[in-house]
């Protein structure tokens, strides 16, 4: 089985964030950068499956040169060769000029599976996979957190995540666009033979010509969307905000609760 | 019909209901359609719905198009996808709007594709100024909010987060309803639905609690869960998480708050190091009071609370222990 990850590259969502000067985007000088959380999920249930029935994994990446980090963390925990859309003509997309690129770069190769994260801690548009799906004309699924290959090869059996604690399960047919929710599964740590293995594995990189993509379909050129500005939430009406060493704010804090808002 | 300015209301709906949130897309289908100067009209894919199509029929909209079928006996992507994209690219609406659901989102994207469309998840707002028309929405796990810009050619899918547009504020009125064109062999099902079945381990019943002392990602592992446990003690009250505890396995799932979890409203609900994610506020944002503790000071959360303190919740959760010591002892 072979099967295609999708990763994206996000900032470490503990990080304190400040808006850039020009208001529209954050300023990413000094940002930590980490795999985005559901992707990880994403690329443990690949290695899973392939440990299981056999195969191998292949991550892709769309984004600057930093992605390389997050790449070779895919493939110190166990992912056999990487992708890197590494081509600004392909920077600042939305979900579907960013899903055009990616399925143009996995249908360069065959796959049985694609996995990716259900949504980016970032932009979180939630559907790039389901792009991905669109374009190589297979089915898919959002929010999955349970995969089991039937015994046929051709199909898989699906748990997805609904509202209210429910989950429904139902059967597709393989090739297939998974979008996985964390905590399906218990994602590994990179250990060092892992992470000395990775420094042979193969990062190949690829451009908007590579895919085909003439430059005013991708990236922010073919984005149907345009980023006017970024802010803080107005806070509405906002936290009454307590402030001194611990035990003084504990103190305060339950006074207010008795004789303020009278719920202790 | 290219530039047309038409909005669709694609309506959700399970087990002879119109979802909470497809009133919710008809109040913004009807703002947004108000905004660009068209007009608002739904759309209800299903079988044995024609009830559901009357109750959307009794608001104002330029129509209610219905397709009835077999094939939306469940809903599946392909059938949704199948059913809508020939249409979409047909008519060109210039949005098409839908409640952001677990449902919705499954499907949306691979909708836009197959249509030319664009697609927009999470809509909490829509302005139009000088500038033109802008749709506001949160990123970066709610911490900041964005503005943007719709441009080119085509319709664009948007979703709109649940609570941002009050049902209430849907206009009523009385609109025709008429049969939805779609090719029933482009629209099958791409699964085989086998059932519906519970989260295991879902149990425990936090609606009733009057006091809830929740950990975020921040209170930092499962060890470290100690100083939370005995301020639940001190207060009487139960303990709950947000997503990440529980999918890094430090308490089980039946503490989940959230729009994966349970939904509460108790009279205090203390967040420690909850960033304030809407997937988590939308489970517990009815709280009476809501007192928030987190190292960062930009967390969306203070936005909710009454009483906000920033801090290491372990050297704020010990001292507030003391404090509720004392103050039940004196």
């Amino acid at each position: 089985m072979r099967i295609a990850v999708c990763v994206k590259q996000v900032p470490d969502t503990e990080a304190r964030l400040r808006v850039a000067r020009d208001g529209k985007w954050i300023e990413e000088e000094d940002l930590p950068f980490v795999l985005n959380e559901s992707d990880e999920y994403a690329l443990e249930e690949a290695l899973a499956i392939t440990e299981k029935v056999g195969g191998e994994v292949v991550v892709f990446s769309l984004g600057p040169e930093r992605v390389k980090e997050g790449l070779r963390k895919a493939l110190a925990l166990g992912a056999a060769r990487a992708v890197h859309l590494n081509d600004p003509v392909l920077a600042g997309g939305d979900a579907v000029v960013t899903g055009r690129a990616l399925a143009a770069a996995i249908a360069r190769e065959s796959f049985d599976l694609v996995l990716t994260g259900s949504q980016s801690d970032d932009l979180g548009w939630g559907g790039t996979g389901s792009v991905i799906a669109g374009v190589l004309g297979w089915p898919s699924a959002w929010l999955v957190m349970g995969v089991t290959l039937e015994e046929d090869g051709r199909h898989a059996r699906v748990t997805r995540e609904m509202e209210s604690g429910m989950n429904e399960v139902f059967r597709l047919a393989l090739p297939a666009v998974l979008q996985v929710q964390a905590g399906l599964n218990h994602p590994r740590y990179p250990n060092l033979k892992g992470i000395m293995a990775a420094k042979k594995k193969p990062i190949d990189e690829l451009g908007a010509a590579d895919l085909g993509l003439a430059a005013a379909a991708a990236g922010s050129s073919g984005s149907r969307l345009e980023l006017v500005s970024v802010a803080f939430p107005s806070s509405g009406g906002g936290a009454e905000m307590l402030e001194g060493d611990a035990e003084t704010v504990a103190r305060s804090l339950i006074e207010k609760l008795q004789r303020e808002a009278r719920v202790l | 019909m290219a530039g047309n300015h038409t909005v669709w209301i694609v309506l959700q709906h399970r087990d002879g209901q119109l979802h909470r949130g497809s009133r919710e897309a008809i109040a913004a289908g009807q703002r947004l359609a108000a905004a660009i100067g068209g007009a608002a009209e739904a759309v209800l894919l299903g079988l044995g719905t024609s009830s559901l199509a009357e109750s959307a029929a009794a608001f104002d909209l330029a129509r209610v198009r219905h397709a009835d079928h077999p094939h939306f006996t469940h809903y599946t992507p392909g059938g949704y996808v199948g059913a809508l994209a020939p249409a979409l690219r047909a008519e060109s609406p210039a949005f098409v709007v839908l409640p952001h659901t677990y449902q919705t989102v499954d499907f949306a994207a691979s909708l836009a594709q197959a249509s030319g469309a664009g697609w927009l998840p999470e809509v909490t707002g829509i302005e139009s100024g000088e500038g033109g028309l802008t749709l506001r929405r949160p990123i970066l796990g709610g911490k900041l909010e964005a503005q943007l810009r719709v441009r080119g050619e085509g319709p664009m899918v948007v979703s709109v987060q649940s609570g941002a547009f009050s049902a209430d504020t849907a206009t009523a009125g009385s609109a025709p309803i008429e049969p939805f064109p779609f090719a029933a062999e482009a629209a099958t099902p791409d699964r085989e639905i086998l059932g519906v079945e519970a989260v295991a381990g879902e149990k425990l019943d936090l609606t009733k609690a009057e006091i809830i002392v929740a950990a975020g990602r921040g209170v930092g592992g499962a060890d470290r869960m100690g100083p939370l446990r005995e301020l639940a003690a001190a207060l009487g009250a139960e303990i709950a998480a947000s997503r990440p505890v529980i999918d890094n396995g430090w308490l089980p799932r039946d503490r989940q708050i959230g729009s994966s979890g349970q939904t509460v409203a108790p009279r205090l609900y203390l967040a420690a190091g909850i960033s304030g994610a809407i997937q988590h506020t939308v489970g517990m944002k009815g709280s009476q009071v809501v007192v928030a503790i987190n190292k960062d000071p930009g967390a969306p959360i203070f936005n909710l609370a009454r009483y906000g303190i920033v801090g290491d919740l372990h050297d704020i959760l010990p001292a507030l222990t003391k404090a509720v010591r004392e103050a039940k002892g004196g």
